[in-house]
């Protein structure tokens, strides 16, 4: 971002610029939106079901435990409470973002809210703490979202009308787009001590607690994670961290 | 019935955790603790689905050159580390999981 000097972006160039930043991820996006619907089949979902999951829900991996559980006739209430803490992390970019978001009115709080994914988050986060004061920053969010969002029902149809012709989509490897995507959005992060502590103890919970119902390992691996990365970050502290003290600034 | 229940549930509850914390953060201060810790959320929620996604194969830890998902799970993580290019990270995630197979014989085409 070395826009300091230049006239602030006009809303169509910030609305371009966030659906471009998002490009790589809804490339990401695309087996997976596809495998969704391709599943829908074989799982129990209705054609129209998968659709409108993806119309209303709008949240790729919920979908995909969603639909696991229709398939192992989970209960309606395990399912919707299942969603309810496999998207619990969604509150903790809503308290990243929102901070930058507080001038907009509920015109915008409530579509960019519904439209809040970990693509568009991993995007916008750095566009809102980028240095320059663009008053246009939330039309780079609106754009990033509506790609991501008009791609993924898109992804949705198109798995869903293939889903009668293709036998099995795990064999093209279709399921692995969604961790590919993740691993190529986390490595990023990984530019510090604490950041690579948090991590690592993110990880061997997430290994412990695998056999946890409900996906709830996911909750605690997580929460440990941010806990081991804020003690490890304030041990850090008291050797001086340059690196963490800048990105205090940021924020 | 159900379907229509559990897409609704799962629409309001989905709503519920994204919209109103975006709202409400904005018109109540955010102490500097809870901002430094937030930053550790993306790299550990990532991670968290990364790993059970990855390092497992058959409810088993895997560690294995049959798990193919944590053979292109690791070259990918080295792509990403090297290129910084996320594209470039899934083309080659994902062609490695496939020339994987290939290898191993399990692939469709094998």
């Amino acid at each position: 971002m070395k826009e300091l000097n230049k006239p602030a972006p006009t809303r169509k160039a910030e609305f371009l610029a966030g659906a471009r930043a998002t490009f790589p991820l809804v490339v990401g996006a695309i087996p997976f939106g596809i495998i969704f619907g391709a599943l829908a089949s074989t799982s129990g979902l209705s054609a129209g079901g998968a659709m409108a999951m993806s119309v209303f829900v709008f949240a790729g991996s919920a979908q995909f435990i969603g639909e696991n559980l229709i398939h192992a006739g989970a209960n309606p209430a395990i399912i919707i409470l299942t969603t309810f803490v496999v998207n619990l992390r969604h509150t903790l970019y809503g308290a990243t973002i929102g901070p930058r978001m507080k001038h907009l009115p509920q015109r915008w709080l409530i579509p960019l809210g519904f439209w809040l994914t970990d693509e568009t988050f991993v995007v916008v986060v750095s566009r809102y703490n980028a240095p320059d004061d663009s008053p246009y920053k939330h039309w780079y969010h609106l754009g990033s979202a509506i790609f991501m969002y008009l791609n993924w029902n898109l992804c949705t149809l198109v798995g869903i009308l293939a889903g009668q012709r293709i036998q099995n989509p795990q064999d093209w490897g279709l399921d692995f787009a969604l961790y590919v995507t993740f691993i190529g959005m986390l490595v990023p992060f990984i530019k510090n001590r604490p950041a690579l502590i948090s991590v690592v103890v993110a990880g061997v919970v997430a290994a412990a607690t695998y056999s946890l119902p409900n996906k709830l390992g996911l909750i605690l691996a997580a929460l440990a994670g941010v806990a081991a990365g804020v003690i490890a970050e304030s041990r850090q502290g008291e050797s001086a961290a340059p690196s963490s003290a800048q990105e205090a600034e940021a924020s | 019935m159900n379907e229509l229940i559990i897409i609704v549930g799962m629409a309001l509850v989905t709503f519920a955790v994204r919209y109103p914390v975006l709202a409400l953060v904005g018109k109540i201060q955010m102490p500097e603790p809870v901002f430094r810790a937030l930053k550790y959320v993306p790299p550990a929620v990532l991670t968290a689905i990364i790993i059970p996604g990855t390092l497992f194969k058959n409810d088993q830890i895997t560690v294995s050159y049959t798990n193919d998902f944590l053979v292109a799970g690791i070259i990918s993580a080295i792509v990403a580390w090297r290129s910084k290019n996320l594209l470039l990270t899934i083309v080659i995630g994902m062609a490695t999981l496939l020339a994987w197979r290939w290898l191993l014989g399990t692939h469709i085409l094998g």
